[in-house]
């Protein structure tokens, strides 16, 4: 019976021990601050000992500039609006372990000189800004100089019809093991601008209707970026000096217009892009300078140009990628091939399988004659769909002269995988 | 005048050639919709038959009917009818009709399933195309003595125009590519109807967006209001010019 | 009633008529007589509009014809070889020109009934023969009762009964004072119906008289015979 007894106080008194020690405890380390409408919050701030959290109710305040000095959480209760009048930087961070979190920050202050943003963090390590609403910002966060940035699930809205208008959506300078997930960018310059960050992890953003690029990063190795939406961007996304990168999973859809690409990749190396998706772009992907880069498993689908390979590139390989429904499949601009593209399934493709490996049995040559003259002598693009250029490429096709010799899937897939589906 | 246009329109409908063309018209525009359903795809495809066909059966079929209603033609000129009004009645029956049959084969379709902003443009440029050459059809037909000269000569323009400008044109391309081409280009464009036709076309469909710099300037050019303006004003005048010149030599001609 | 003044006209570098200058009148039949290619049908198509002159005047009741058309109200044109839509049946091309020139005269349907053509208003016309293809053209020229008539070859390839009843109209109509031009080679038949002769030769006129000063000139009752020995007096061939 004592033996019970025991136990039975055991199981019920060590937990409420033990939340005591969770809830009070700390009540003595660190506060919680209330603000509610009238409080000025940059007081609340400036009071705060490091480790408080200070909670915002929903009003709206025009708090001016944030500068935050000292490792506290603030967040927001039901999206209380920050607003910044057009003048000030909101959130200024200069402190490890900040968490902004809740907020609906608005019309922060625009100067290109001081790259003004509505969250700006300097050398803020371990920063997590997280749930909050950026609405007709110029730059909308902005971090440099700071290690494992968490920025999660965050929206940025802007409205901007000129480049100089607007800053980038989520910009990070400097940075290591940054992780960005989550995130929902629309109308600013660049959605999100990534240069020398390294080991970092970009994943389930969604980047639409910006102005230039949907994601631009350069200098910045070791990086992945993984089931991302880049939509209706201004000229796609452009990823430059790097080396190293995985791409996973992205979509790129819709970037339409005469200078947009779906992917345009600018002195790459050693990287992976796989089970991407190229849907209706200009071009879905245009490559310069790109070295040993394996692209698998992509799915090109109704762009102008699936692959703009130029003489450039070397080393790289393309399988088991389709091809469908594109104006053309690959256009380069030399005769001297380093790249190899067997394997891939082209829907243009009108040989057979007589031995059944799947395999067709003569090689495929997706570079048409027209494509290569167009690249040498972009005019002649005004003969497009006359009788001329299709006989031309039909003797071409028959008799190769000009189209590079080499440029040859030699087992072209006689069936797409619909790897996106399996891969889900 | 219209009691003439009635018998030549009696007279084309009983070869059945114009109800044929009507119906290769609508059997493949209805083919391509079923196999494609984007109606952007299709415009695309239409463009092939648009550039192609509707030249070469306007000259061609015009040429062959001028010649053989040329003893109607020397009946009614035996008669109190101005010459000149024998040869407008033939250009309107013969325009009239294969306008129709690609109105209803190709119009008919694209009104059912939707062709934008593409397929509007892609019916008047059909229309004006089949009167540019009906209209030079009747200028190889009156400047020629025999059939067979005439369907020569028609193929030959339709030929001239379809492949060796373009030709013409990748040379001066090849050759100037260094100069900015863009104005020259659309001066020696504009001097081809089907060419003309084609970039117009080009022009309407987003797929423009892949021609680059020269595109973009194009794209300007064909949707401002005086660009729009400036194609159907030449493309007229490639109606009315060799009409204009084959009413002064028939006016003249010795049956 | 038809005044021709130096008429010219070149196929590109053959002349096939020089310098004609001539007057028809009112209530004559004027034979046109000359050997093949002497530009008779030339003439006759430079009348009928269907040739257009190089140089030169043709006046119908004093108005210049040349260019315009409303004049061909007044002339009916049988040509020496008809050529009709071939689709059309004969019923069809009666309508279709009685439609096309409506109201422009009385009809006169005689030849069309006289060669019982309305028996055969269902042939379609690139079935018919020759003969009745001129049946077709003479009815045709008739139809509208002109004032002027210009018939190339009327009777060659008629049948001997047709050709009576075209003559008997031709008389008929010549009654009736028109002014009548017959190009033929059947010298009977231009010695029955005409009043005055016409000679080209090598597309120039080189003889015009009346068949009764022919006929007295020359001594002979028969026409044929009288323009040969008038030909040989003057050195041209037949």
């Amino acid at each position: 019976m004592s033996k019970w007894k025991k136990y039975i106080i055991k199981l019920f008194l060590y937990p409420l021990f033990f939340t005591g020690l969770c809830f009070g405890m700390p009540s003595t380390v660190s506060r919680t601050i209330w603000v509610k409408s009238g409080d000025s919050l940059k007081e609340k701030i400036e009071q705060a000992e490091p480790g408080d959290t200070i909670i915002v109710r929903k009003a709206h305040y025009r708090p001016g500039n944030m500068i935050i000095q000292k490792p506290i959480v603030l967040k927001g209760l039901d999206y209380p609006v920050l607003d910044g009048e057009f003048r000030y930087e909101v959130f200024t961070i200069a402190s490890l372990d900040v968490v902004i979190e809740g907020f609906h920050i608005i019309n922060s202050g625009r100067s290109s000189m001081q790259d003004m943003a509505a969250i700006k963090c300097l050398d803020a390590h371990n920063v997590i800004l997280r749930n909050n609403i950026l609405e007709n910002t110029f730059f909308g966060i902005h971090i440099s100089n700071t290690n494992n940035a968490r920025v999660e699930c965050n929206t940025l809205r802007s409205k901007s019809t000129y480049e100089y208008e607007h800053g980038n959506g989520i910009h990070l300078w400097k940075c290591k093991d940054a992780d960005i997930t989550g995130n929902n960018i629309h109308g600013h310059r660049d959605g999100t601008y990534i240069e020398f960050v390294t080991h970092s992890s970009i994943s389930e953003n969604i980047s639409r209707g910006n102005i230039r690029y949907g994601l631009h990063f350069m200098f910045s190795h070791d990086d992945t970026y993984r089931h991302n939406v880049f939509k209706n961007n201004g000229a796609g996304v452009a990823v430059m000096y790097t080396a190293n990168v995985t791409m996973l999973y992205n979509s790129f859809e819709n970037n339409w217009g005469s200078s947009a690409y779906g992917m345009l990749l600018k002195d790459i190396r050693d990287s992976h892009v796989r089970y991407n998706e190229f849907i209706a772009n200009t071009t879905g992907i245009y490559m310069e300078g790109t070295s040993r880069t394996i692209f698998e498993h992509n799915i090109f689908r109704e762009n102008g140009y699936a692959v703009k390979l130029m003489a450039s590139c070397d080393g790289n390989n393309f399988q088991n990628n389709s091809f469908v429904l594109n104006t053309f499949d690959v256009s380069t601009n030399g005769l001297a091939v380093f790249n190899k593209i067997d394997g891939n399934h082209w829907d243009k493709y009108q040989g057979y399988d007589l031995n059944q490996d799947g395999y067709g049995d003569i090689a495929y040559r997706p570079v048409s004659l027209y494509s290569m003259i167009v690249e040498q002598v972009p005019p002649a693009v005004m003969l497009w769909r006359s009788f001329l250029v299709f006989l031309l490429d039909r003797a071409e096709k028959v008799l190769p002269v000009v189209t590079p010799e080499n440029l040859k899937d030699n087992k072209p897939l006689m069936k797409s995988h619909d790897f996106y589906l399996q891969s889900e | 005048m219209s009691r003439i246009i009635k018998y030549i329109f009696y007279d084309l409908l009983r070869t059945r050639f114009i109800l044929l063309y009507l119906v290769f018209l609508l059997i493949s525009t209805l083919a391509m919709f079923q196999l494609d359903s984007d109606p952007g795809k299709v415009t695309m495809s239409l463009l092939n038959i648009l550039l192609m066909i509707v030249p070469l059966v306007s000259i061609i079929f015009t040429t062959i009917h001028f010649y053989n209603s040329y003893e109607f033609m020397e009946l009614m000129l035996a008669q109190p009818v101005n010459r000149k009004t024998v040869l407008i009645a033939q250009y309107i029956g013969v325009s009239v009709a294969l306008a129709i049959a690609f109105l209803i084969g190709v119009g008919g379709p694209l009104l059912i399933f939707g062709g934008g902003a593409a397929g509007t443009s892609m019916i008047l440029s059909g229309i004006m195309l089949t009167l540019v050459f009906v209209s030079l059809a009747f200028l190889a037909s009156v400047l020629t003595s025999d059939k067979a000269k005439a369907i020569g000569g028609a193929l030959l323009l339709w030929f001239y125009f379809s492949l060796i400008y373009d030709a013409f044109i990748l040379w001066v391309v090849y050759n100037f590519g260094d100069y900015p081409l863009e104005k020259p280009i659309l001066v020696l464009i504009s001097l081809n109807p089907v060419d003309l036709a084609r970039v117009m076309m080009l022009m309407k469909m987003d797929i423009s967006a892949l021609m680059g710099y020269t595109g973009a300037f194009y794209r300007q050019f064909f949707s401002s209001s005086s660009g729009i303006l400036f194609s159907v004003v030449v493309l007229v005048f490639w109606i009315v010019i060799p009409f204009y010149c084959t009413l002064k030599v028939f006016v003249k001609k010795d049956i | 009633m038809i005044s021709i003044y130096n008429l010219n006209k070149y196929f590109q570098v053959f002349q096939a008529l020089k310098s004609i200058s001539v007057d028809f009148e009112q209530g004559k039949v004027y034979a046109l007589i000359g050997p093949n290619g002497s530009g008779k049908t030339t003439l006759i198509k430079c009348i009928s509009g269907l040739v257009i002159p190089t140089s030169g005047r043709i006046l119908l009741d004093n108005e210049d014809i040349i260019g315009t058309w409303k004049y061909r109200q007044k002339i009916g044109y049988m040509p020496q070889i008809g050529k009709y839509p071939d689709n059309l049946t004969i019923g069809q091309l009666f309508s279709m020109m009685k439609d096309i020139r409506s109201g422009d005269a009385l009809m006169d349907e005689s030849l069309y009934y006289g060669f019982r053509l309305d028996k055969l208003s269902e042939k379609r016309m690139h079935t018919l023969s020759g003969g009745t293809r001129q049946k077709v053209s003479a009815a045709l020229a008739f139809l509208f009762n002109p004032p002027v008539l210009i018939l190339d070859e009327p009777t060659a390839g008629l049948d001997p009964i047709a050709s009576e009843i075209l003559k008997e109209k031709i008389s008929h109509e010549k009654q009736n004072g028109k002014l009548i031009i017959i190009t033929s080679h059947i010298m009977n038949d231009l010695d029955e119906l005409s009043t005055d002769m016409l000679y080209l030769y090598e597309g120039r006129l080189v003889y015009k008289n009346s068949i009764a000063a022919i006929k007295g000139e020359t001594g002979e009752d028969r026409l044929g015979r009288a323009v040969m020995k008038m030909l040989i007096n003057q050195n041209y061939e037949v």
